[in-house]
């Protein structure tokens, strides 16, 4: 290329213009490489600063439930992450009649992983089998569902043979007492079980992951 | 000669430190490396300060990492209500009951190291000095006819304000207030009320920017890297402009 | 993997003008081969430009701006939000990086005559946009909403006030309010993140365009396409923008980080004069600070202000002083173009006008007495002669035989 003021590479002789382009590309390709880590170094704080700030966290901190004082059949409602988490404190009853239902439940096994943590994947999908503990959101669309227990008149609407659990009025769909959903409605998956665990026997700490495995 | 006269044996009502009300201040030499230091500190300003100044910017949790203390540490030594580590340090007392009693409400000290200078806060703690003129029975050299009743009096001892006479150099004498504690038994109290007062206000200077260190850490590494890479882009530049005459 | 570039490209030329542009404002368009360190600030203002928008919008994402929650919201960001310290101080301290900066830039022109014929149109544009900066720099200061914040932006929207007959009403409309309150926030907040990053961003693109249409000026302020190559067209002492200058402004940016970020890890508040003390204090409208003075890049033409007695014609003589910069390309009518082949009168004239700025910069800071307010209007005179006789002393200045081509 010859440009008035610029002097003409290909003037020189044979080898000193090869010399110079390998240079030329040489540096090139190094001040490139430096200035894209440069610049990759500098969009880290940039993406750091949108990560959920410390404000946050702190309002999405593990949460406490004192269980001492529940009854039977109870139903206590926590805030996590600004999600409603339910625990209820099942019976001997209750248990025995979770594998009955097995057949009319989609994911009877809790085969879907992403719906509960390993500790939980088990017939009662929980560390202790007398307290169910689950996020209260209705895995088809979100709304919360209501608690309709095992006597409730309203059960008989629900099912010929409610055995308790929870039912969504948004679209209909119904799941048991360990969160498992039914067939044939829009919910796709079982109600999905926190991270959990207990720092005693009546204190569950939701938000942090047991370290144990769950007791069947 | 320390024996009577202390921390503000220097002061001078120079117009020119406007500021401070015409006091000179006295140098914090403030070390926000040292971790002891700032744990004292906040201990103390959990202790004494935090009954009526909130750090409401300020959160246990940030403390504890930066200062190098565990939940439990914070729990035991800085946390005295049901909060979390993860909150911020706010205060129960109420603004509008704050300004009945005091006068105005005793403002927050999250940024105060910032808004008024280390070296300030270090020589205002030293200089409350007893004025019967004042509704609380104290005044202060460096903040005049503050709200503020002197909190940390039995660490430090009462100081009380003397009238002097000095002459300078050229022959010229002014007026010079100095401040002298009460009890001379108390000289050895007070001198360990200033190291105090040191960790506090380092406390401060810290909870004011608690970015600094990390700022600072990161900021030779960032240099070092531009350093090098101007190394490259230099040696770029020159070849290309061999080209030009 | 070279013919699918080579066919993507042509596929996009056939639709917009890409090689095109590229070529016509970079690969071929020739600018002076002896530009000097003075020449490194345009490109230097553009990427300040663009550092602030891009930390503007980082910290809009968790800015509140209203009066109940602004202060708590930039301490939010220095200690909550992951490296949101960084961020803030990036923000700040580009904003006096920016005017010094353009400061530097403005010089340049000064120097070399970068605005005469037929760059008229290029300085003029230039001074619109110094006008937005300033604007944008006092729309955004309100924002941390300190002390200094709240009071400089009473002081200086009661200015207005000055205004025979609409003042008041013009002062009530401009803040929303009787006093500097939550909705002059909240349209300040608007203005300064919307409106003239708009109007700037579009001004820097026109600035180019003019600038791209007449060629760079240089430090020996001839014409290089006055001497063009016979069969090529192109400027004998010209080279193409890129890849010489682009490689140098390389060189350019990387040197101003090294010296912006020794700032931003090392002394952020600079003394106080990029964050001002007094700003660490939530704004007080009961509590008036002894001392107000707007940031650093302001006090000269703050002190030109103070310096009239009178406070509307001081107004009229602040903005008097900016007014003038937009006649500059024809107040001077020196045959020459540059400082280096004018006279002695011209290189005095521009040493006083230094002198004087600076020093109205410093009188700006201070309080005012007696002495400082005639210093300041000793150094107005100055400033003001500067521009104002120019008509008179650029022609009388004896200058020096200006040479055919570039001297490096």
């Amino acid at each position: 290329m010859s440009t008035a003021g610029v002097t003409d590479v290909g003037t020189k002789n044979m080898t000193e213009a090869i010399d110079d382009k390998s240079k030329r590309r040489f540096l090139v390709t190094a001040t490139t490489v430096v200035g894209a880590v440069g610049v990759g170094f500098a969009a880290v704080p940039f993406v750091m600063s949108l990560r959920p700030s410390a404000k946050t966290q702190a309002a999405g901190a593990p949460v406490e439930v004192d269980i001492s004082k529940m009854e039977a059949g109870q139903l206590v409602i926590v805030e996590w992450r600004g999600k409603p988490v339910w625990v209820v404190r099942r019976t001997e009853k209750h248990l025995g009649d979770l594998p009955t239902l097995n057949a009319k439940l989609s994911d009877p096994d809790s085969k879907v992983v992403s719906q509960q943590p390993s500790y939980a994947q088990n017939l009662a999908r929980s560390i202790k089998q007398e307290y169910l503990v689950v996020i209260g959101i209705c895995t088809h669309l979100g709304c919360s569902p209501t608690y309709v227990k095992t006597g409730d008149p309203a059960g008989a609407d629900i099912d010929d043979d409610w055995k308790g659990g929870f039912f969504c009025p948004c679209h209909g769909s119904k799941f048991d007492l360990a969160g498992r959903v039914y067939q044939g409605l829009p919910a796709p998956t079982n109600l999905v079980v926190p991270p959990y665990t207990y720092l005693s026997d009546t204190r569950i700490l939701v938000g942090v992951d047991s370290s144990e495995g769950g007791v069947a | 000669m320390r024996r009577l006269i202390f921390a503000l044996t220097w002061l001078l009502p120079t117009m020119a430190f406007a500021a401070s009300g015409g006091v000179e201040l006295q140098s914090a030499n403030n070390d926000i490396t040292d971790k002891a230091s700032l744990q004292t500190g906040a201990k103390l300003f959990v202790n004494y300060c935090m009954g009526c100044h909130s750090l409401q910017y300020a959160r246990f949790q940030r403390i504890g990492k930066d200062l190098g203390l565990t939940d439990d540490d914070l729990k035991e030594h800085l946390m005295f209500g049901t909060e979390k580590v993860g909150e911020t340090m706010t205060i129960a007392m109420a603004q509008d009951d704050a300004e009945r009693w005091f006068g105005v409400a005793p403002p927050d000290l999250s940024v105060i190291a910032r808004a008024r200078g280390t070296d300030w806060l270090y020589t205002y703690l030293l200089s409350f000095y007893l004025d019967p003129s004042r509704p609380l029975g104290v005044n202060n050299l460096v903040f005049k006819d503050v709200g503020m009743p002197h909190v940390l009096w039995e660490q430090q001892g009462w100081q009380k304000a003397v009238h002097k006479t000095e002459t300078d150099a050229q022959g010229h004498s002014h007026e010079v207030v100095k401040l002298e504690l009460v009890n001379p038994a108390d000289e050895e109290k007070a001198e360990q009320y200033e190291k105090d007062m040191r960790n506090l206000v380092n406390f401060l200077e810290y909870i004011g920017e608690p970015a600094k260190l990390e700022r600072r850490s990161l900021g030779w590494k960032v240099l070092l890297f531009l350093l090098i890479f101007l190394v490259f882009s230099i040696a770029l530049k020159k070849e290309y402009w061999r080209d030009i005459h | 993997m070279n013919k699918m570039l080579t066919a993507s490209l042509e596929w996009v030329d056939t639709r917009f003008p890409l090689t095109k542009m590229w070529n016509e404002h970079l690969a071929q368009y020739y600018a002076p081969k002896n530009f000097n360190v003075w020449y490194y600030f345009g490109s230097l203002a553009l990427m300040v430009l663009v550092l602030q928008m891009i930390t503007g919008i980082f910290l809009a994402v968790n800015y509140k701006p209203d009066a109940g929650l602004a202060f708590a919201s930039v301490e939010y960001i220095m200690r909550d939000v992951d490296y949101g310290w960084l961020i803030r101080y990036m923000h700040s301290t580009g904003a006096s990086f920016f005017f010094l900066v353009v400061y530097l830039h403005m010089f340049r022109a000064l120097m070399y005559g970068s605005y005469r014929k037929p760059r008229e149109l290029l300085w003029i544009i230039g001074m619109f946009i110094y006008m937005c900066l300033m604007a944008e720099s006092f729309l955004g200061y309100l924002l941390p909403w300190g002390q200094m914040s709240f009071w400089g932006a009473q002081v200086i929207i009661s200015l207005f006030g000055a205004i025979p007959y609409i003042g008041e009403d013009l002062a009530v409309w401009v803040r929303g309010d009787y006093v500097i309150g939550d909705a002059t926030l909240n349209r300040f907040f608007v203005y300064h993140v919307v409106l003239v990053p708009l109007l700037l961003l579009a001004l820097a693109v026109v600035h180019i365009i003019a600038l791209h249409e007449v060629g760079s000026n240089n430090p020996d302020g001839i014409e290089i396409k006055k001497n063009k190559d016979p069969k090529t067209g192109i400027p004998l002492d010209g080279i193409p923008f890129h890849p010489y200058y682009t490689v140098k402004d390389i060189v350019g940016v990387t040197v101003f980080a090294i010296i912006f970020c020794a700032v931003i890890f090392y002394a952020p508040e600079m003394g106080g004069y990029f964050l001002e003390q007094n700003n660490f204090f939530p704004a007080d409208p009961m509590k008036t600070p002894q001392h107000i003075e707007p940031s650093w890049y302001f006090t000269p033409f703050y002190a030109i202000l103070r310096a009239v007695p009178d406070k509307f014609l001081g107004v009229i003589a602040m903005g008097g002083s900016i007014v003038v910069l937009f006649f500059l390309p024809w107040l001077d009518r020196s045959p020459v173009k540059s400082i280096r082949y004018k006279g002695w009168i011209f290189k005095l004239a521009l040493g006083l006008f230094v002198v004087s700025f600076f020093g109205l910069a410093y009188l700006g800071m201070q309080p005012p007495t007696p002495t400082k307010t005639l210093f300041a209007q000793i150094f107005s005179v100055i400033y003001f002669a500067f521009f104002l006789l120019m008509p008179w002393y650029s022609k009388i200045d004896k200058t020096k035989p200006v040479p055919e081509r570039v001297t490096d």
